[in-house]
């Protein structure tokens, strides 16, 4: 069980999913089209206030917020 | 507009474009001599005759030997593919058209596409044309509130959408006692159909003939919303005879002829992809390639690459993303078929022009227009020399000018910063607000339409956008109502007061920033902002969303209780805040 990753897919789910979106952690988010780039921001905002982050601007690029398996990548980045 | 009868000619092919001229030749003689009965007579039209824009786009087409031409080569981010010709979007299109009559559509009722970028939605728009109802084409990813007060407004009889969307629909349903039909093209069986909603499958047979309505020169045929400063969006109606001007404009401004492969990455919910990605390109006879995919700089490239694409028409802040990406993702790619490119939207800033002519080799040309305005007005052209930066110059038959922000006198000079104004007499100019017609009227001094926007003239009559001359927001090309936004966040629990303002933004342009003034018993917090941020993202759409929450105890007001939304505006652009006087003091 990896509990970042668990996470961060249920919110994703939660915000973003509708009912026949079946997202798993590879899922492409931002090529696939299931988050838009202006949505983004507010994935992002979720992932600093909820593991008390910075997320610099140039880290947050889409390629960077493709997959759940990405973003998790990227915020052990800083809370590493 | 005679029956269609299909067959096959080399003429029309995609083999490589042999010569180089452009097809506008020189801008200055086409200036001098210049006449809109260049197109009615290439569209073989005459005045008072028919004219439906459904037929010129399939039927035509078909009938001057193009039936087997591709007309659409469409794919998603999952890489399905599909080919459409000339003759698949004749027949599906007489498909949707029978398929809503058999509904009860009819001549001037209004059809809702409320759809992702798929097949249905481009062939959809051509068989609601063809019946004579009008197309209104909704952006995807609007939220239920959003999208109930574009339904309610026009009066929408039907609703075309997706799976995945009609649950926002199903949340309103019960305030729209005028939609009769929730069209769903994607039903699957695998759930049960809820009330009014009813299954439709495009592809399931192909419909030879369908008797097309006699649409005439200003029949209605499109219904496009947008935002303004006050009030609920303004529904932008725009009849058949609009071809004349989209027809034109895309052979002389995108230079487009029928051996391009073409690309248009507009969202179909906007006006940029009806008029150019819909209307321009089919009546033109051109292929055109659609994918249905989030943005990837990539997958873009990947795309033009595979289906050489030869003129591509893009928007500032795709290109800035492109540019972040960088120049080495570029050189994976082969991009030479490219051969020509142009943008609308937001102002083209100059870098992006002189990243575009180092990268691609091919300099990007602005274009500028908007929603109600239906086609191209100002723009650079084709063997013009570009000014990175500039606007371009008038259309020519659209005659463009400033006029003094105060007296709305014409400006001649040089660097006089004014608003632009056109002389509403180009074919595919508005011809009303639905149901506003007071709007529509404050849109107009002296004879000129003002489309809201200043800019400045220099001495060789180029166009260089200044700003707008309201409070609307230019967000990656859309605009934003701050007074749809600021009473959205009214509807949240916490929220006693706000004002939302643009900020700048190295990708967007603008990007919603509201100041909010909290309820007694709530306290400013990050996860307080979050909720309001994604409240607003699913009540009207994630261009709506404020990137930005900045909370305040009271909002700066005039003494008679109005919320200087100006002063703000000016402290995020770090402007001079400008006369103060009538401030509030508490």
């Amino acid at each position: 069980m990896d509990d970042l990753k668990d996470v961060i897919l249920e919110y994703v789910i939660a915000e973003y999913g509708d009912e026949d979106d079946k997202i798993t952690y590879d899922t492409p988010l931002i090529s696939g089209g299931l988050v838009d780039s202006f949505s983004m921001v507010s994935l992002k905002r979720f992932l600093e206030v909820k593991y008390k982050i910075a997320i610099p601007d140039a880290d947050a690029s889409p390629e960077a917020f493709d997959s759940v398996h990405k973003i998790a990548e990227l915020v052990r980045r800083f809370t590493a | 507009m005679p029956a269609a009868s299909p067959s096959r000619s080399p003429s029309w092919n995609n083999e490589a474009r042999g010569s180089s001229v452009s097809n506008i030749g020189s801008f200055d003689e086409r200036v001098r001599t210049f006449d809109w009965s260049i197109a009615e007579r290439e569209l073989e039209y005459t005045a008072g005759s028919g004219i439906n824009i459904g037929w010129y786009c399939a039927d035509r087409i078909c009938a001057k030997g193009g039936a087997q031409k591709l007309a659409l080569l469409w794919e998603n981010a999952q890489g399905e593919e599909k080919r459409f010709t000339y003759d698949d979007v004749r027949v599906y299109s007489n498909a949707v058209g029978a398929f809503l009559r058999r509904l009860g559509v009819e001549r001037g009722d209004r059809v809702c596409l409320f759809m992702d970028k798929v097949p249905e939605l481009y062939i959809g728009a051509v068989g609601v044309l063809k019946i004579g109802a009008i197309a209104q084409p909704l952006f995807s990813a609007f939220g239920d509130e959003s999208l109930h007060v574009r339904l309610e407004n026009a009066g929408t009889s039907v609703i075309v959408t997706q799976r995945k969307h009609a649950s926002k629909v199903r949340k309103i349903l019960d305030r729209l006692p005028q939609l009769r039909h929730v069209v769903i093209v994607d039903h699957d069986g695998a759930r049960a159909l809820k009330e009014r909603e009813v299954a439709f499958r495009m592809e399931a047979e192909r419909v030879e003939t369908l008797d097309l309505c006699p649409t005439t020169a200003e029949s209605p045929s499109l219904l496009h919303y947008t935002s303004g400063t006050t009030g609920m969006p303004k529904g932008v109606q725009h009849v058949h005879y609009s071809l004349v001007s989209q027809y034109l404009t895309a052979k002389w401004v995108l230079d487009l002829t029928e051996k391009d492969i073409y690309w248009c990455t507009a969202d179909p919910g906007w006006v940029t992809k009806t008029s150019y990605g819909i209307i321009a390109p089919w009546s033109l006879g051109v292929t055109q390639v659609v994918l249905d995919a989030g943005f990837s700089a990539e997958a873009w490239y990947r795309l033009i690459e595979k289906y050489r694409v030869t003129v591509w028409y893009s928007a500032p802040t795709a290109i800035r993303s492109l540019m972040k990406a960088g120049d080495e993702l570029v050189k994976q790619f082969d991009l030479s078929s490219l051969r020509h490119l142009i943008s609308v939207g937001e102002p083209l800033n100059a870098e992006a022009v002189v990243w575009s002519e180092r990268v691609f080799g091919l300099a990007f040309h602005d274009s500028y227009w908007q929603t109600e305005t239906g086609s191209i007005v100002i723009s650079n052209y084709p063997g013009l020399p570009i000014k990175a930066g500039s606007m371009g110059k008038p259309f020519p038959g659209v005659t463009a000018g400033l006029l003094d922000v105060q007296t709305f006198e014409p400006i001649t000079a040089p660097g006089v910063v004014g608003v632009i104004a056109l002389r509403p007499d180009w074919p595919a100019m508005m011809r009303g607000y639905w149901q506003n017609e007071a709007t529509y009227q404050a849109k107009f001094k002296n004879g000129w339409y003002m489309p809201g926007d200043r800019a400045r003239l220099d001495r060789e009559g180029y166009f260089w956008f200044v700003g707008r001359d309201d409070d609307v927001i230019n967000t990656a090309g859309h605009l934003v109502s701050p007074f749809e936004v600021e009473s959205a966040l009214l509807e949240h629990p916490a929220v006693a007061e706000s004002a939302v303002v643009s900020k700048p933004d190295p990708i967007n342009m603008e990007v919603v920033k509201a100041f909010v003034a909290l309820k007694p018993g709530f306290s400013p917090s990050d996860e307080l902002e979050l909720d309001i941020m994604n409240f607003i993202r699913k009540k009207l759409s994630p261009l709506a969303m404020p990137q930005a929450i900045e909370y305040v105890a009271s909002l700066p007001k005039t003494r008679s209780g109005k919320i200087m939304r100006r002063l703000l505006h000016a402290k995020e652009w770090g402007e001079d805040l400008g006369d103060t006087s009538t401030i509030e003091n508490d």
